[in-house]
């Protein structure tokens, strides 16, 4: 990139926006800071910026809102940070078109972290990716193959329908909705088991220690993420 | 608790006379009128002048609440304004003659029930009666004044009023006569003369100065009992009266209220349930029912007890209540009677030592009085037996005949005769004893027609054969006589039978409710089921009776039933059909009693407009209610006990909050601005680790009084969805790395776990918490476990450490709120909330929690159990390919 991308940190307390300026800071950042929503939206029009974190809890409207709103303006990142943990509000959140969401209180290099993750993104939504690794998982999308160690793993069609679904956004979570809809498109109810067994079932076939899975990660409540090669 | 009952009404006072004429109109007016001076506001409700000037006169002074005028059968009648003086609201109205039955139409039947309602408003009252008129000594005056009259008040309203006699001595009475100053009833003319008699006075007069005595002592004695002072009062009686359905019982009960009154002991009527009772016509039965009625009117208990026989009933009764006084009535029976049953009161006093049994005469006084009242040849019926047994008989002897005279070269003369005892004995087996003397008879007659010499004739030669007839008379007898006890016992067991079975199908529907809603209809259900009735259930509220259950649910009341109900839930006694109270009601309804109050009324009514429960299905319904309201009862005490549990757990844990809060934040507050102040002076990295150690536990602390909030609130809004077990150990591993440094985390979860029901964010926390606190309790260095395995019915999720575990005996308690475990170091930073939140969200979520200790290796072991119904099934393979 040439010039510093461009956060912009939505919250009204000053303690998290003076924190969260320290850390973007130190790692190169270009910060720019946002009280309330109104503010929020002129901040957005005025430096495009490429990261947005915003935090739900506005004193002048629900940050919840400003998620389609901020989706449709611009093509920046979106990160939600709250204090709000509950799950409904997360999925809510990605559904609503967010593209990750860390919860208060956050450690900061898991901040930094999710920050680089959204920035790369970012840099490859144009073209997806055509071959995905993560550990000694290869997945390739063109040709639809699963390598692990350099060998073909023999998926069914719904397991690496999910895996391909998780291949084309690595590192960011899919919520069971997503993976729901385009791996099970005629299943109206809902089956999370399908997704559940099946998950399981890609486990064995690519995990390394089937009982801590370290490739597809489950994000609690929301959905999985697939673990990018860099960690 | 009579003194405690009469707090808040009205007090009773009664100038009671030995006879008309000796002044209590006067007297109470008098009475009234010195009140009234005293500044008491004091209003006449009814007072009976009969033109006398003098009374007249005194009536001057008073304010007189004007009689309302009542219409019957085209004739105005006036009675007391019970409506005005209530809405009047004096302090003290004058209501003479207590014992005047009030004309059909009013509210009550009777004047004394009127006073009862104005003593319940708060209102005290004056009034007059004569000794004659008192329920209990209403015989006696009989006895010897041959008067008997028909208005009588109740003893237990004089027990609970001041008695003051109104006295003069007779020799002036009866010179107030002669000048016509005494009012006389037209109905006691005729025995004028003899009533006024000096003796007669005397003796009235001894009556009314002992009654009033009793009253004085009678309130003495309650007194004593109120304040619980060592009394001298007499102990350990108990007296009972057996009642039967014949004429004079009433007399019987009367007899013993005044023993018991005199001996200061309780006392109960009892009526023995012998086959014999179920043939009762209604006459009978009504007889009793009145007697039962009087005996619990006069403030004795009621029994009635099924038994084989009179006497066997009374020795187990007596035995049970340990009764030590036994009083009987000696039946005007003829002495052949006696010779064959032997006399009921003979075995009595042989098979019952150690009590005391008092004989008295039967005597008929109140049947003539009931002479009137149709007697329906019920039992008459019953014993006759119906036309077709006849026939069948009938066509027994002659088929009988008919193979005798077939057999008759074969059988001798003797045999035939025997043969004849076949249609005698299925006869009276069958049908009874006179069907069975009826086959006696027609048999003897076609023996002797058929096949005794002479035949052809009815004449009998040889006396043998007028053996043989008198034989087969007897069979019939005999055999009737022990078939129709059997069948009698059988009948009478089986309805014994009945009765308890009721009961006890009705405690079982009744018990198995969980709330007030439910328990309620199921009481109007068993009892409109029991008594074939309409029932509803009501209970008080300030719009008045609120209906709670029906059965059928569409019943409806009008003003008049909620009239009744109202009465019968403000002076808990039954109103409405069939009771004493507002007859014009289509429903009844009784009271459900519990312990002092009224909880409720319920109503039955039949749609045949009969009236709703028969006099011998009275026992059944009250003790069916008594039992209903003992249940009510007890569901609304569990309810109260519960909410004060509720209130002193919440206080509890209030308490508990404040010193942990106060504790816990301060403690990593204190670590933390500490390492901050220091670190302005000199950084090192030693103080950010302390500053980072202790916001983590700040920040698990604020995590888990929030969760405990939701626990506790009760809100938390469940997401259940099928989990992968593997995905909630990886995640609450995941998040549990910094606490658990220095322990390795073994996992020992079985491949192809079925996927579970749970709210994953829920268990999410059940999980860091149990980890976090294996990680504070076990020795540094040790591994922590993670199993999870499927065993029969479920599936169990658990985690073991190693370290001092659990104190023994305690491990249920480390998952109450604030345990923390004895001599536990509180640096640890345990918050005592933890394993309180993983047992309140594993219950909310339908799964159980344990502790226990494990032996080897030493350590302590929490589980998680999965039911069958929290575990998915196997899903079908083609939707995952």
């Amino acid at each position: 990139m040439s010039s510093l991308a461009k956060v912009l940190i939505v919250d009204d307390e000053p303690h998290i926006r003076r924190l969260l300026r320290t850390t973007l800071e130190r790692a190169s950042y270009d910060v720019s800071e946002a009280e309330t929503a109104v503010q929020a939206l002129d901040r957005l029009a005025r430096t495009d910026p490429d990261v947005v974190l915003l935090d739900l809890g506005l004193p002048d409207r629900d940050g919840l809102e400003l998620v389609p709103i901020i989706r449709m303006r611009t093509t920046a990142t979106l990160l939600v940070v709250s204090a709000r943990d509950a799950t409904e509000q997360k999925v809510t959140a990605l559904d609503l078109g967010a593209d990750d969401y860390v919860t208060k209180p956050f450690d900061s290099e898991e901040l930094l972290a999710r920050v680089r993750t959204a920035l790369r993104h970012r840099m490859s939504t144009q073209g997806i990716q055509s071959v995905v690794i993560a550990d000694d998982v290869e997945v390739d999308l063109v040709n639809r193959r699963v390598l692990k160690g350099g060998n073909d793993v023999r998926l069914t069609p719904k397991e690496y329908g999910v895996v391909a679904e998780l291949a084309k956004f690595p590192g960011r979570v899919i919520t069971h909705q997503q993976l729901l809809s385009s791996v099970w498109p005629n299943d109206y109810e809902r089956h999370i088991e399908y997704l559940r067994v099946v998950i399981r079932n890609i486990r064995q076939k690519i995990e390394t220690d089937v009982s801590r899975p370290s490739i597809i990660v489950n994000e609690l409540g929301v959905g999985y993420r697939l673990k990018r090669a860099d960690g | 608790m009579r003194i405690a009952a009469q707090e808040g009404r009205g007090r009773l006072k009664v100038l009671l006379g030995a006879a008309p004429g000796v002044g209590k109109t006067y007297e109470m007016l008098t009475d009234g009128a010195q009140r009234k001076r005293a500044g008491v506001d004091v209003v006449v409700g009814v007072v009976e002048t009969h033109g006398r000037a003098e009374t007249e006169a005194l009536t001057q002074g008073h304010e007189i609440i004007p009689r309302a005028e009542i219409a019957y059968e085209g004739r105005t009648l006036t009675e007391m304004d019970l409506d005005a003086i209530l809405a009047r609201r004096p302090q003290l109205v004058l209501v003479d003659e207590l014992a005047h039955t009030n004309a059909p139409g009013s509210r009550h039947p009777k004047r004394y029930q009127d006073v009862e309602e104005l003593l319940a408003a708060g209102i005290d009252v004056y009034s007059t009666v004569n000794i004659q008129h008192i329920e209990s000594l209403n015989d006696v005056v009989a006895s010897f004044t041959r008067v008997r009259v028909r208005e009588t008040v109740p003893d237990r309203i004089l027990e609970a009023a001041e008695i003051e006699v109104v006295d003069i001595p007779p020799d002036e009475l009866i010179e107030r006569l002669k000048e016509g100053k005494v009012y006389i009833p037209q109905e006691a003319t005729r025995a004028l003369s003899h009533f006024f008699s000096k003796s007669n006075l005397s003796a009235l007069r001894e009556l009314a100065l002992r009654r009033a005595a009793q009253a004085v002592d009678t309130q003495m004695l309650d007194y004593l009992r109120q304040h619980a002072l060592a009394g001298t009062w007499a102990g350990g009686d108990r007296v009972v009266v057996a009642v039967s359905e014949l004429p004079g019982a009433d007399g019987l009960v009367r007899a013993t209220k005044r023993m018991a009154d005199a001996l200061r002991a309780p006392w109960t009527a009892v009526h023995i349930e012998t086959p014999r009772s179920r043939t009762f016509n209604e006459t009978e039965r009504k007889r009793l029912a009145s007697v039962l009625n009087l005996a619990s009117l006069l403030g004795g208990q009621v029994a009635s007890v099924p038994a084989a026989s009179v006497v066997a009933g009374l020795r187990a009764y007596a035995t049970e209540v340990r009764a030590t006084q036994l009083v009987v009535g000696k039946s005007m029976r003829s002495r052949w009677f006696e010779l064959y049953h032997g006399s009921v009161v003979d075995r009595l006093v042989r098979e019952t030592p150690g009590l005391a049994v008092h004989v008295l005469p039967l005597e008929a006084e109140s049947a003539k009085r009931e002479a009137g009242a149709a007697d329906v040849p019920i039992r008459e019926g019953a014993q006759w037996g119906p036309h077709s047994a006849y026939g069948w008989t009938a066509l027994m002897v002659a088929a009988v005949t008919a193979v005798g005279s077939a057999l008759f070269q074969i059988l001798n003369l003797g045999n035939v005769a025997l043969l004849f005892l076949l249609p005698v004995m299925v006869a009276s087996s069958l049908f009874g004893l006179r069907p069975g003397i009826f086959a006696g008879i027609l048999s003897s007659l076609a023996y002797n027609f058929f096949f005794l010499p002479p035949t052809g004739t009815l004449s009998v030669n040889n006396p043998e054969n007028v053996i043989t007839i008198i034989v087969l008379l007897g069979v019939a007898f005999v055999t009737s006589q022990f078939a129709a006890r059997t069948r009698a016992q059988a009948d009478l067991a089986a309805s014994s039978a009945r009765q308890n079975a009721a009961l006890a199908g009705f405690l079982r529907q009744v018990t198995a409710s969980g709330n007030d809603e439910e328990l309620m209809q199921a009481i109007c259900a068993e009892v409109a089921r029991l008594f074939d009735v309409r029932a509803v259930l009501l209970v008080a509220s300030a719009e008045g009776p609120q209906l709670r259950a029906a059965n059928p649910p569409e019943n409806l009341l009008d003003t008049i039933e909620l009239a009744a109900a109202q009465w019968a839930l403000d002076k808990n006694q039954p109103a409405g059909r069939g009771s004493d109270t507002l007859t014009a009601s289509d429903w009844l309804f009784h009271p459900l009693r519990a312990s002092s109050r009224v909880i409720g009324v319920i109503g039955l009514a039949r749609d045949d407009g009969r009236d709703p429960v028969r006099s011998d299905q009275l026992p059944l319904l009250m003790s069916l209610l008594d039992q209903a309201a003992l249940v009510l009862e007890r569901l609304k005490l569990e309810e109260d006990m519960r909410g004060v549990a509720e209130l002193k757990e919440r206080d509890r844990l209030r308490a508990a909050l404040l010193s942990s809060v106060s504790h816990d934040l301060r403690t990593p507050l204190t670590s933390i601005l500490a390492a901050a102040a220091e670190m302005r002076r000199l950084p090192s990295a030693a103080l950010i680790d302390t500053i980072e150690g202790e916001a983590q536990r700040l920040n698990r602390f604020v995590a888990n009084l929030l969760d405990m909030a939701r626990v506790e609130s009760g809100v938390i809004k469940l997401s259940i969805e099928p989990t992968d077990l593997t995905d909630a150990i990886a995640g609450a591993v995941q998040d549990t790395r910094r606490t658990l440094e220095g322990h390795a985390i073994q996992l020992n979860v079985s491949p192809n776990l079925p996927l579970v029901r749970i709210d994953a964010q829920l268990f999410h926390h059940c999980l860091i918490n149990l980890l976090d606190n294996a990680g504070r309790y076990a020795d540094p260095g040790t591994p922590i476990t993670i199993t999870a395995e499927r065993t029969v019915g479920e599936l169990v999720l658990s985690i073991l450490d190693e370290g001092p575990g659990l104190p023994p005996g305690r491990e249920r308690d480390v998952f109450e709120t604030f345990t923390r475990i004895e001599g536990s170091d509180r640096a640890k930073g345990g918050t005592g909330l933890g394993l309180a939140i993983v047992k309140g969200f594993a219950e909310t979520m339908g799964l159980s929690v344990s502790a226990a200790n494990r032996v080897e290796p030493r350590g302590a072991r929490f589980s998680i159990y999965f039911p069958e119904k929290a575990l998915v099934r196997e899903i079908h393979q083609e939707n995952l390919v």
